[in-house]
This record gives structure tokens, sequence and C-alpha cells, in this order.
């Protein structure tokens, strides 16, 4: 019941979170002017026109990037709940937690060796 | 569940049933929790621009209010009448949903931080002891990131998508040795409670074990924020102003506001995590000292963070994305390794107690000893290398200086 306190009050709390942000933006919409029009609200590209579109397909490198990160992040969530037992652990959990983090070195290795990682 | 503090205080006063009592409770403990990050963040931005304008040799704001305090309210009065333009082009509910995640994400972290000793069950006066505090923060902190890549991707400029891919290339990429530096305290102190690792610390704080893990929480926090050395996100030189270039008005001030509560907030945690919270003299006796105790290391972390702003110069996105993948990354896998390993042979051989809240100073000694002997030889080991090649780098350069002025000599 406790721990379930503890949550409500997180919920609570996000609830919450936003209206601190949207107070000044809507007590900005009170004071502020507003008067946009065609070249107003055109892109701002330092004063020259935009030419094409700008949600176009991008350089694959960001998407690697995105790729190895998911892949560590997806084992580190694996790997907390090892390092809170930590102190419990008897060897063989101990060795499977050195085998897992070899294993997530290896993929590491192997996208070096590859060379995803290198900013090109 | 019982109806204690806040909710037993709401329904003494006999306004409501007890669910809303509950309720109402929640929410006033609430405001108070989101009430210190509101009220700091104004003081922040003029403590940040005091400190750059004396790096600068400046004096910095000076006439709004006494030192200037109140130079914030007057910036917050001339944002209220700034002129809000949504581009045409804007993908709408994304381009003014963006600020309001930006802010709330980094005030959703407060909600498990521990402000200061209390002697009720929890242990400490906070928002709410999460069982994965820890988790609970790299999850909101993973918010953050989103809604800076959702602003430059609805904004449909070319700037501001550049500045948005940028995002997704380092702010995700230093989340890696972030979240590794995290798992050392998690292992130190076996939990992932904000006050559960504070206990662990009351013999002996973690920088003195870890102090590597905390140069490197520090570093990849302070790419997250997104700011210098690491602001490619919003690099002027390059991108005119990133992802936030379309925004204007209070909008604009919340990303604003974000950033400058986001490197406060990494202070606090460094001082949570890291340095003990709220422990100090006399926390136990004076609560209201541990909040001054907490608050003190904090900024101290803050203060290391505008120094480095103003002072190192922005780094080129190849060579922030070297730094991270071709060092921080095996060198933090390699630090979980090792304190891994240390920690399970002293604690097999009985050197280290397994719970180190209920140890004492002589116990956490030994342990504390080796550790931080094998930082030392880790950041000796890198500091020689580094201090090697820039050698090796001088003496080429000025061997082809050399050589070139003698070419010119024998003309």
């Amino acid at each position: 019941m406790e721990v379930l306190n503890q949550w409500a009050f997180v919920g609570v709390f996000l609830l919450l979170a936003p209206v601190f942000p949207l107070l000044p933006i809507g007590a900005a919409a009170l004071f502020r002017p507003s008067k946009p029009n065609v070249l107003k609200s055109q892109t701002y590209e330092c004063g020259v026109e935009t030419v094409g579109d700008t949600w176009v397909q991008f350089r694959v490198q960001y998407y690697l990037y995105g790729l190895i990160f998911l892949v560590f992040d997806v084992e580190m969530v694996l790997l907390f709940p090892w390092a809170v037992a930590y102190n419990q652990l008897d060897l063989f959990a101990f060795g499977a937690g050195f085998l897992f983090i070899f294993l997530l070195a290896d993929a590491l290795i192997y996208a070096w060796k590859k060379d995803v990682l290198v900013w090109k | 569940m019982d109806c204690v503090g806040l909710c037993e205080l709401v329904n003494n006063l006999g306004v409501a049933n007890e669910a809303t009592a509950r309720f109402i409770g929640l929410m006033i403990g609430v405001l108070l929790v989101s009430g210190v990050p509101l009220i700091t963040v104004v003081f922040l931005i003029w403590a940040e621009r005091k400190v750059a304008a004396r790096i600068q040799d400046r004096i910095g704001p000076n006439r709004v209010g006494p030192l200037g305090l109140l130079q914030t309210v007057a910036d917050l009065l001339k944002l209220l009448g700034k002129e809000d333009i949504t581009p045409a082009a804007a993908d709408r509910l994304l381009y003014n949903a963006a600020p309001v995640i930006s802010f709330a994400s980094v005030v959703l972290i407060w909600a498990v931080i521990p402000f200061m000793y209390a002697a009720n069950e929890t242990g400490a006066r906070m928002g709410a002891n999460l069982e994965d505090g820890v988790l609970y923060f790299i999850a909101i902190a993973s918010l953050g990131t989103l809604a800076i890549m959702t602003a430059g991707w609805a904004s449909n400029n070319k700037y501001a998508l550049l500045g948005a891919f940028r995002v997704v290339a380092l702010l995700v990429s230093y989340e890696i040795p972030l979240v590794f530096a995290l798992l050392i305290p998690v292992m130190l102190a076996g939990s992932m409670s904000m006050v559960d690792i504070i206990n662990a610390q009351s013999h002996m704080w973690f920088i003195f074990m870890a102090p590597l893990a905390t140069i490197l929480f520090f570093v990849s926090s302070q790419a997250e924020t997104g700011r210098a050395p690491f602001d490619l996100i919003e690099a002027e030189s390059e991108l005119v102003a990133g992802f936030n270039i379309e925004y204007s008005g209070m909008k604009f001030g919340m990303f604003f506001a974000a950033e400058f509560l986001h490197v406060f907030t990494n202070g606090i945690l460094i001082a949570v995590l890291f340095m003990g919270g709220f422990l100090g003299v006399f926390y136990q006796a004076i609560p209201i000292l541990g909040f001054a105790w907490l608050g003190l290391k904090g900024s101290v972390f803050y203060f290391i963070s505008l120094w480095m702003r103003n002072t190192v110069p922005r780094m080129r996105i190849d060579q922030v994305m070297n730094f991270n993948w071709f060092f921080l990354v095996p060198l933090s896998i390699i630090n979980v390794l090792l304190t891994a390993l240390i920690l399970k042979v002293m604690q097999v051989t009985g050197f280290a107690p397994t719970d180190l809240a209920n140890s004492s100073l002589i116990g956490v000694l030994p342990l504390t000893i080796i550790l931080l002997a094998k930082d030392m030889v880790l950041i000796g080991a890198i500091l020689g290398r580094v201090g090697a090649e820039g050698r090796e780098a001088r003496l080429a350069e000025r061997r082809v200086n050399e050589e070139l002025v003698a070419a010119a000599a024998g003309d």
C-alpha cells in the first residue's frame, strides 16, 4: 500500500507538471500582440525562401547511432536488477552478469570494426 | 492506504471525505516539491548571467532590484509581451507540445529527490520514495531528449531539423556512459531508491569510492543538457539557433528555462548520488540544514558546469561523437567491470561490508582505498596517454615548422 501511495504522488505530479509551463504560455496569450501575416509565418531561413521539402530522407548515419543505442539501452535495463541485487549475488549470478556485459562489449567491438561508429 | 501526513492535515480541517482529502494532500505535496525548482530557476538565470559576466570580466545584471536579482522578472515580463509566431508550415500540435514537455520533464525529475532528513518510515522529506528512483530519473530524462527532437521536427525548418538530427546522435549517444556511471552507485548501495543510496553513503561518500564514475556522470550529463562544449544542437555559427529557431515569445522562454533548470538538476543529482545528498553536520538535529547541504553540494557542480560552459570552446560533431564512442563508452564499461570485480572479491574475502548503510567508517575504509586506487590508476593512465599524444603532436608540428624555416632559409 505504501508503494502505491508513492506512485499516486508521481501520478498527480505527471498531471500537474504540464500545467507549470502552460501557465506562462497561457498568460502570455492575454498580453502579447497577435498579428500573423503570410510573410511573418513563412519558414525562417535567414531571409532566403525555403527550397523543397524539409521532411525528407536523411543520411543513414544518425539511424545507425540510434540502433546501437537501442541495443545498449535495452541491455542496460536488464543490468539494473543485477546491480540492485549485487550484494547478495552468488558467484554464478556474478559470472552471468559479467558474461552479459562482455556480450554487450562484443556488440560495441563489432560496430567499431564495421566502422559505423566513425562520424563520416 | 493510510491517511497520513498532508492527507491527515486536510482531513482534520474537515473539508472533505478521505478520498478527496488524500487527493488534495497529494496536490499540495506536488506543489511544495515543484515549488523548489520553480523558485530556484528565477535565481539560476541570474546566477548564470553573473558567473558568465565575471568570467568575461564584466559586471553582469545589476540594475533591476538589489544586485540585479530581479532581472529575470523583468525578462519574464518582456517575454509576456512578445508576439508568438507559429510558422504556417509547422506541425501545430507537436510544435506547441514540445516546449511544454521540455519544461515538464525537468520539473518531474524533482519528484524523486530527497530534500532533507525526516524521522518517518521513508527517512527523508521528499516527493515520492520510489523503489526504482534511478530508473524513473533515466525515463524522465529521455523525455527531455524527445521534446527537443519533436521541436526540431515539427518546426518544418531545415536548420531545426538538422538540430533534431544532432539530438539523435548526441543526446542519445551520451546516455550510454550516463547510465553505465549510474550503475555504480546502484551496485554499491544495492538499491535504486534515492534515499537508500544516500543512506549507504552515511560513512563514506561515493565520490571517494567512485571518482571516475562521478566524472563520467558529470561529463555525460553536461552533454545531455546540450550546452557548451556540447551545444551542437543549437550551434549558432552552424545552425543559426538549431532546434528552437522558429520559437519565439514564451515558448522559447520555456525551452530556455528548462535548459537552465536541467543544469542545476544535474548538479543536485550528482550531490544525491555521489556526494551524500543532505548528509552533513547536524542534518538529523536540524533537518533544514540538510536542505542547505544539498543545495550547497549541488551548487558546486552547477558552478563547475557554468565554468566549463564559459571557458571551453564548442567541439565539432565528429569530435563529440568520437569522444563518446571511442573513449567514454569503453571507459565506462571497463569501469563497471573493474568496480564489480573488486567489490565482489572484497565481499567474498570479507574485507568489504555487504550493507554499506549499517557498516562503520572503519568497515568501508578498505573498500574505499582499493576503489580509489583503481580509479586513480585509470585516470593517471588516461592523462598520461593524452599528455603523450599531445607532446607527440606538438613535436610533429615543430618539426614541420623547422623544415619550413630551413626550406625558406635555403632559398
